[in-house]
């Protein structure tokens, strides 16, 4: 049964989802994937290019790359949940409020939406953060602050349509509550391009969380994240480029699984973007 | 109502626009940790000193006061002074301005260069392997962080081959041009991805129209009918999609400069933040948003003028 299921998936589906899975593996339980301890000083072998003993090589400490890659897969799957679902949760209930009762508070939150995509999101994330001081949990309060408009806008957009219905006119006529209403009719019909666009948006989280993290905002050293073991490594890039380049695989690797999702559930759920 | 007179009012709608991004400003600076007037003078200042500073600086105001105290401030172009460059913050963002909008210039022309001919081929061979193979390089694309390909084409061109400098901006306009080549370049290939899609879908969208096949149906060629027809009226969506990336662009712009160091506003910002020079972040967050509202203002008026439909 279980087999017949996900056989039917599409290809570009169970291809993301298998990346997806793998780095889920190398968050959960990152000593069954990396081969050394991650923190581990190696002074004889210094900045080893790759090979055998070490797949992806060594930094100038004798760390091994593949392991601290593997080890940095926590924190930045983290980013992928952590900057994505304050934004989903208040712009989801934002977005049903304001679509479904409309007046004022719906006019309030159009001009803020106008306002908001006028300033560069990385510009204004990079401002909250200059406000709160870096590091990862001033990074999430910043892209939550600013995120959750785009998923209340989608939301709206949504329920908007809903809204005019004959069934929820039905339903107001057999004199449901307005929570029912909302909770159960409306909100499942509305939601899926939010969770399509949640899987995009994941993508993008890591992308930003590990500009963040190199530019020196958002995780911070000893902390292994991707970007940061970018930066690490950049001042080395002509040395020692697998330093810096191996990590970059692993963000591209996770940005293109969480893509394939999010199509692939695009698809299923039959969604136009 | 006339065509001058939407073109008149979306002019207008740019006032509450800059108002509300002040006000962004303002709160943004209200929330700042401590009080600025002990952070200039520091723990052993006399009460008095502190009293007068505070009315000075129009801190004993009601906020209301105070926001029109900084908006008036902010119209005559006074940011106050860098606490880091010690010099006034309106200089500073004039100096390095134009490297940011000169590297977002170059990024948009490579990136429209290079994904026009690359989303003609993908839509009009769609479902083909060049399709498929354009496609998934643009995934690609879109999955790669700009600072990593930026640390890539440093390494390969500038460290390795040698082809261009590793960064700085050079000297006159040639210099200049050739010390942003690469870093627009980084910039561009990101961007290029989401026009390709972009433009992909439209040119597939107005496939499907029914004056293109009146177009086929009068005999004209298939190169005339793509050309005239099809990608003129596709590109009007790359026009737009343009225009409302200018702010993905300005924040790519930040982490490109601080790649390649090139001394623009945005790699002002980051080291801004690490010097904790509160009023150039404050000045630099509203000059960009001052300046992708132009943006929005310049592309609504450009559709108007490409597109008749929309004016009327």
């Amino acid at each position: 049964m279980m087999y017949r299921v996900i056989g039917r998936l599409p290809a570009p589906l169970l291809a993301g989802a298998a990346i997806l899975l793998a780095l889920l593996l190398c968050a959960a339980a990152p000593g069954t994937v990396a081969p050394y301890d991650p923190l581990a000083f190696d002074y004889a072998a210094l900045l080893q290019p790759p090979g055998r003993a070490h797949l992806f090589g060594t930094d100038q400490f004798g760390r091994d790359i593949l392991s601290r890659t593997v080890a940095a897969a926590a924190i930045d799957l983290q980013i992928a949940v952590l900057a994505t679902v304050g934004p989903l949760l208040i712009g989801t209930v934002v977005g049903l409020l304001v679509g479904y009762y409309g007046g004022i508070a719906d006019a309030v939150f159009g001009r803020l939406v106008d306002l908001v995509v006028t300033f560069p999101f990385l510009v204004l994330v990079i401002a909250i953060v200059a406000v709160l001081g870096p590091g990862l949990g001033n990074m999430y309060v910043a892209i939550t602050a600013v995120g959750w408009v785009f998923y209340a806008r989608l939301m709206r957009s949504e329920v908007l349509v809903l809204r005019g219905q004959d069934y929820v006119s039905a339903c107001k006529v057999l004199g449901y509550g307005q929570a029912r209403i909302l909770l159960r009719h409306v909100l499942p019909n509305a939601a899926r391009p939010v969770i399509v666009y949640w899987m995009t948006d994941m993508a993008l989280a890591i992308l930003l969380g590990s500009s963040l993290g190199y530019l020196g905002l958002g995780a911070q050293p000893p902390a292994a994240e991707w970007g940061v073991l970018i930066a690490d490594g950049k001042n080395l890039f002509t040395q020692a480029w697998w330093i810096a380049v191996f990590p970059g695989f692993a963000i591209v690797l996770a940005g293109i699984g969480f893509s394939l999702v999010g199509d692939g559930v695009a698809d299923l759920l039959d969604v136009k973007r | 109502m006339s065509r001058a007179g939407l073109v008149a009012a979306r002019l207008l709608q740019i006032v509450p626009t800059f108002l509300a991004i002040g006000a962004v400003v303002f709160v943004l600076a209200r929330l700042l940790p401590g009080d600025p007037v002990s952070a200039m003078l520091g723990d052993r200042a006399t009460e008095e000193a502190v009293t007068r500073l505070r009315a000075q600086l129009g801190l004993d105001q009601p906020l209301w006061t105070q926001f029109l105290l900084f908006a008036g401030r902010m119209l005559h172009g006074d940011f106050g002074t860098s606490i880091a460059l010690r010099v006034p913050v309106t200089a500073v963002i004039a100096e390095r301005l134009p490297a940011t909008l000169v590297l977002t210039a170059l990024a948009t022309v490579l990136a429209v260069g290079l994904a026009v001919p690359l989303a003609f081929v993908a839509a009009t061979q769609a479902g083909r392997w060049p399709d498929t193979l354009i496609r998934a390089a643009f995934q690609v694309g879109l999955s790669s962080p700009i600072f990593y390909v930026g640390l890539l084409l440093l390494t390969v061109f500038a460290a390795g081959l040698r082809w261009f400098p590793v960064g700085g901006y050079g000297d006159g306009v040639a210099g200049h041009l050739y010390h942003l080549l690469l870093p627009a370049l980084t910039l561009a290939l990101s961007f290029s991805a989401v026009i390709m899609r972009n433009l992909r879908a439209a040119i597939l969208e107005v496939l499907q129209a029914e004056f293109v096949d009146f177009a086929r149906s009068k005999g004209l060629s298939r190169r005339v009918v793509l050309f005239r027809h099809v990608l003129r009226n596709a590109l009007l969506s790359t026009v737009t999609l343009v225009g409302l990336q200018v702010g993905t662009l300005l924040g790519g712009a930040v982490i490109t400069e601080s790649v390649f160091a090139v001394p623009g506003v945005g790699r002002l910002m980051v080291d801004s933040i690490f010097a904790r020079d509160y009023p150039v972040i404050q000045a630099l967050t509203l000059v960009l948003a001052v300046i992708v509202s132009l943006a929005f203002l310049v592309t609504d008026l450009v559709q108007m003028w490409l597109d008749p439909r929309v004016a009327r």
